[in-house]
């Protein structure tokens, strides 16, 4: 962010740093009498952002969504969007639009009643409503359901419907509570294309709760991963998938492989510190990733950045190297799965490509190997004290 | 008989397997029939007197009783309300009626939303205090009532039986508008507040159009009650007639063909207002249905 000159002459320059963030919460708790559904959550989501919030049911990204939506009250904390403070306004004094799960359409109303709903409410001159109705149908490729109730609509276009229903209010964010997971597979790959387009197209603040971790990746520019009722951690999917920061986002996102090690207590050089595994074997990671962590530490790696080697052949300079035994070998077609336990008991997932094309080249139950992969690639979480 | 058990299923068993089928065939014709019998016989059991009531409609009966056949006659279809006492007494059913039913509806339907949508303080008495009505006997309902007007010192007559008729039929009406409200997706309700359109305006768009089947119900069940009820009218009925109350007691002296012809009347319009309940219903069934299909 670009520092703003005290003696500004120009106020429009500091506006847009407030409008940046459009939607705010702070310190934000929420409890049903004892149960405590969120407990000190804050997030900042920018202007024009596709913001997912992705996590497994009951991790309270459904009742965050709903506190900004003003479906819910939090019991302590602020939301604001656009910098006013709106925590204690009701729904339809909100300046942002929800897509629900359920779609939620008014079953008495046409799809052109359905949508034109909000206008209405707004008093919206009625030949702008009809133009905003129709344009939006035509968006949405439902201009030819206009007259239908929503009882004689698919699933997939009811979604369109509700999601036209929304955005024809031009509003300043669109919440969506996992809008397509009533929808099958194939239907919901091509939704999520054409939400992604639409979002790109008119450019305002999505923010999308979902549980399933590739539709979070394939749509979001920022993805929240909430569990227990905190963000453990938010950023890009490259971010998350790449340096996860917890144990928890780091199996939440695909797998990973986890391992404990006692860090040494002065680095290698000046890129790398190491670690000693429970097989007394050394492992490097990245000074910086470990940055914070005093206690016990986990090092990681994504199965798929691991390779096996038989004991005669040697790993690339660098790379991280652990001793085992091949315990179970699975051909997957595009893929080889192995898993590999070393003499301490460490488990390895390893995803090697089928490159070979015969099983000449694979390893078998019971056979030592050697895993090894890029220093580089390792990435540190924090270690949990009770050591399970 | 105890002796001869051991050897009768010896007996029954050996010719079983040829002449198995066609018996079964035979029993189950017999056991149709009887039940088609049995069920003619109910039925008739359960209409007779209403069958009475509309033939007596048209009996030219002589003297103060109406319980002989005497001749066909439409006289008095001709001049139904020429019992002036009759008439006053179906006036004020049918007036104290649709009162009810319009006051208890609509309390009984707000009530119903406030149990269904809000979560307050005393919602679980308040649920049961709504159900008390329904399983107290409605002579204990009736004697308590007039006593409570009694101690209020207010006269009984035309308002107490409203005030009376109300408080019965709105536990009716919430228990049915409330099973409509479960049955409905709460997050539609919060789609209108998303949209812009307050609590009051989501009631009124949103909420009583999708409940709307529910609350027709509701009525014709309050009016039903309502236009029918004997025992606690009679206690808190004062010098004010109802038709029920003017039958009974007319039952005592005579009973003039006005009743059957009055009573044919009101028979036929409870009838009329189930089949349109039944229509609309249907049509909302399908409706959904359809929305299922699709």
């Amino acid at each position: 962010m670009t520092t703003v000159p005290e003696s500004t002459e120009t106020p429009a320059a500091v506006r847009p740093e407030v409008e940046e963030r459009d939607i705010c919460l702070e310190h934000v708790h929420k409890r049903y009498g004892d149960q405590v559904v969120i407990g000190d959550l804050s997030l900042v989501i920018e202007q024009g952002r596709f913001y997912a919030l992705l996590g497994p049911s009951g991790c309270g990204k459904t009742t965050t969504l709903r506190m900004i939506g003003g479906f819910e009250l939090p019991t302590s904390g602020t939301v604001s969007l656009a910098g006013h403070d709106v925590t204690q306004l009701p729904p339809h004094k909100r300046e942002v639009n929800t897509v629900f799960q359920s779609y939620a359409l008014f079953p008495h109303l046409t799809v052109e009643k359905n949508v034109a709903f909000g206008l209405e409410r707004k008093k919206v001159d009625k030949h702008e409503t009809k133009r905003r109705v129709a344009e939006m149908l035509e968006t949405v490729q439902l201009s030819h359901l206009a007259k239908r109730k929503p009882g004689q609509l698919s699933g997939g276009q009811a979604q369109r419907v509700a999601l036209a229903r929304a955005l024809v209010n031009k509003p300043r964010a669109l919440l969506l509570d996992e809008p397509l997971g009533a929808l099958d597979l194939r239907l919901r790959r091509q939704l999520q294309d054409q939400l992604k387009q639409i979002q790109q197209d008119i450019g305002i603040t999505f923010v999308h709760v979902t549980h399933d971790q590739e539709e979070a990746m394939s749509m979001a520019d920022t993805i929240a991963v909430m569990n227990g009722g905190a963000i453990e951690q938010a950023g890009s999917a490259e971010d998350l998938y790449e340096r996860p920061e917890t144990s928890f986002v780091a199996n939440f996102l695909g797998t990973s492989n986890l391992i404990d090690v006692t860090p040494e207590s002065t680095p290698v050089d000046q890129e790398f510190s190491r670690g000693t595994t429970v097989d007394r074997e050394p492992v490097r990671y990245l000074t910086h990733r470990a940055d914070g962590y005093s206690g016990p530490i986990r090092v990681g790696v994504r199965p798929e950045k691991v390779r096996l080697y038989a004991t005669d052949q040697s790993p690339p300079d660098g790379d991280n190297v652990l001793h085992g035994k091949v315990v179970q070998s699975t051909f997957l077609g595009v893929t080889l799965q192995y898993l590999v336990r070393t003499p301490g008991g460490l488990e390895l997932n390893v995803i090697e490509p089928n490159l070979v094309g015969n099983s000449a080249g694979t390893f078998g139950a019971g056979q030592d190997v050697r895993v090894a992969w890029d220093a580089r690639q390792t990435f540190v979480v924090e270690g949990e004290a009770t050591g399970a | 008989m105890a002796t001869a058990l051991p050897t009768e299923p010896a007996d029954v068993v050996a010719p079983a397997p040829a002449a198995g089928p066609r018996r079964d065939r035979e029993q189950g014709r017999t056991r149709k029939w009887l039940l088609g019998v049995w069920s003619t016989l109910a039925i008739l059991f359960l209409v007779a007197p209403i069958l009475f009531m509309i033939v007596f409609s048209f009996n030219d009966n002589q003297g103060r009783f109406n319980f002989e056949w005497k001749g066909f006659t439409l006289k008095h279809w001709a001049h139904p309300f020429a019992d002036p006492d009759l008439a006053k007494a179906l006036e004020n059913s049918l007036l104290i009626a649709v009162l009810a039913t319009a006051v208890a509806t609509m309390m009984g339907t707000l009530l119903a939303v406030a149990l269904v949508r809000h979560r307050f303080r005393g919602r679980g008495a308040a649920d049961f205090f709504v159900f008390l009505p329904m399983a107290s006997p409605e002579v204990v309902m009736g004697a308590s009532l007039l006593a409570m007007f009694l101690v209020l010192g207010i006269g009984t007559g035309f308002g107490t039986i409203l005030v009376a008729h109300i408080m019965f039929s709105i536990s009716y009406v919430v228990v049915t508008v409330k099973s409509r409200l479960e049955g409905m997706d709460p997050h539609v309700e919060e789609a209108s507040r998303d949209l812009g359109a307050g609590e009051v305006s989501t009631f009124f768009r949103v909420t009583l159009p999708m409940i709307a089947p529910g609350v027709a119900a509701a009525a014709v069940l309050a009016f039903a009650l309502s236009i029918d009820d004997y025992i606690v009218t009679s206690f808190n009925a004062g010098q004010t007639q109802t038709f029920p109350l003017f039958i009974f007691g007319a039952t005592r002296q005579g009973v003039p063909p006005q009743v059957n012809v009055l009573s044919t009347m009101l028979l036929l319009l409870v009838l009329g207002l189930m089949v349109v309940n039944v229509l609309v219903q249907r049509a909302l069934a399908r409706r959904d249905f359809k929305r299922r299909e699709a």
